[in-house]
């Protein structure tokens, strides 16, 4: 039975004197994703009638492997972020809290390293 | 936790009708939430048919009309009946307001009543504001400073620049109806602090004579106190004195950011 006074529930167990930085990630790379992926769109429709060489032509230039890889990068970290909000908002019991924070956080950084592994991949002609 | 069925024991049931007499002309129907703790029951819907002509405009007058001449068991918080005491916050017609303050004319179909949502319910339309109050406390809501108190025919100097800033703010009567709406605090107010308590902290972040901003920004920058907030702004839509508590709660946000910047 939990006999704490309503103050001592109230603060719980204090600040965890982090969150700034979580939010902050969250809208830069929502930012960053906007012209990335506006440039990413106007890209594909104008390989769209094109061959599968043009297609890795343009993925071996430099530049284009470069932002490709930035917004695979902001897109795996900002999903990262986004359903750690989504699980701490929903799931209250602590062990399946964890269990799901850790599926998906290690789930983003595997399925975002494997993606841009294959940009370079294709990037280097391996 | 989230929870989108209400438990068994919370399942609301038809209660009992009251007609007005047959020759009022201006009637009109209010359903009313009822609980009592004491007989073991659940929640049910009463329906009192009132003829206007005999109640004031507001909701809050049907209700004393109908706890005075209707049914004396009827239980509801009210004190000041002018919206400056924030007791008579209920749900009204969909909407949490203050009673007092929201017209019956304002109310196209049966005026339905039920007590702030997802709160534990003490009697009828009186929901248990412990937490909510104790939510309050804990980010000290009073004016925290080390520099000696000035001499008794002295005051702590504001320029009306900085007293405006507190506009919009020191004007929250803590009726918990904005906290109330918000989904966040419905899933998570043992730990998020809502809407109400936040505009309160951002109230005293935005004094210019507190000294205490960077304890008060350090005790709010928590994932669950402060970042359960979304801005679905359900909190600015509903509260019954026109404040902003979701634009006080992004204020802190930007305060946090800069801080590091």
């Amino acid at each position: 039975m939990n006999m704490n006074s309503p103050l001592s529930k109230a603060r719980g167990l204090g600040s965890a004197k982090e969150g700034a930085h979580h939010w902050k990630a969250q809208r830069l790379t929502a930012i960053l994703m906007l012209p990335l992926s506006i440039w990413f769109i106007c890209k594909l429709i104008c390989v769209a009638g094109g061959t599968h060489a043009d297609l890795v032509a343009w993925l071996q230039q430099p530049m284009s492997a470069t932002l490709l890889i930035l917004l695979l990068a902001s897109l795996f970290y900002h999903m990262a972020l986004g359903l750690q909000v989504v699980i701490e908002d929903y799931v209250q019991a602590t062990g399946v809290k964890i269990t799901l924070l850790l599926i998906t956080q290690f789930g983003s950084i595997l399925f975002g390293l494997a993606s841009i592994v294959s940009v370079l991949l294709i990037a280097t002609g391996a | 936790m989230v929870e989108f069925t209400l438990p068994e024991n919370s399942k609301i049931g038809t209660g009992k009708t009251v007609t007005a007499a047959n020759n009022a002309t201006n009637k009109k129907v209010f359903k009313i939430y009822r609980w009592d703790p004491d007989n073991g029951e659940n929640p049910r819907m009463d329906t009192f048919e009132l003829n206007l002509d005999d109640c004031g405009p507001m909701v809050l007058d049907a209700l004393l009309h109908i706890k005075d001449d209707l049914d004396p068991t009827l239980t509801l918080r009210r004190s000041c009946r002018e919206g400056i005491c924030g007791s008579c916050a209920m749900n009204i017609d969909g909407r949490n307001t203050l009673a007092c303050t929201k017209a019956i004319s304002d109310i196209k179909d049966d005026v339905k009543i039920y007590p702030l949502p997802h709160m534990a319910v003490i009697k009828d339309l009186v929901p248990d504001l412990t937490h909510f109050y104790a939510q309050y406390a804990s980010i000290k809501p009073w004016m925290q400073t080390e520099s000696p108190t000035p001499p008794i025919d002295q005051e702590r100097l504001q320029s009306k620049e900085d007293r405006a800033k507190l506009d919009g703010l020191y004007e929250c009567i803590l009726c918990a109806c904005c906290s109330t709406s918000c989904p966040s605090y419905w899933w998570n107010s043992d730990r998020y602090l809502g809407p109400a308590a936040l505009l309160q902290a951002y109230r005293w972040i935005a004094d210019s004579r507190d000294e205490a901003t960077g304890e008060r920004l350090e005790e709010l920058e928590d994932p669950f106190k402060l970042y359960r907030c979304h801005t679905i702004m359900n909190c600015t839509d509903t509260c019954p004195k026109g404040l902003n508590p979701a634009k006080a709660i992004a204020e802190i946000k930007k305060i946090q950011v800069a801080k590091g910047a």
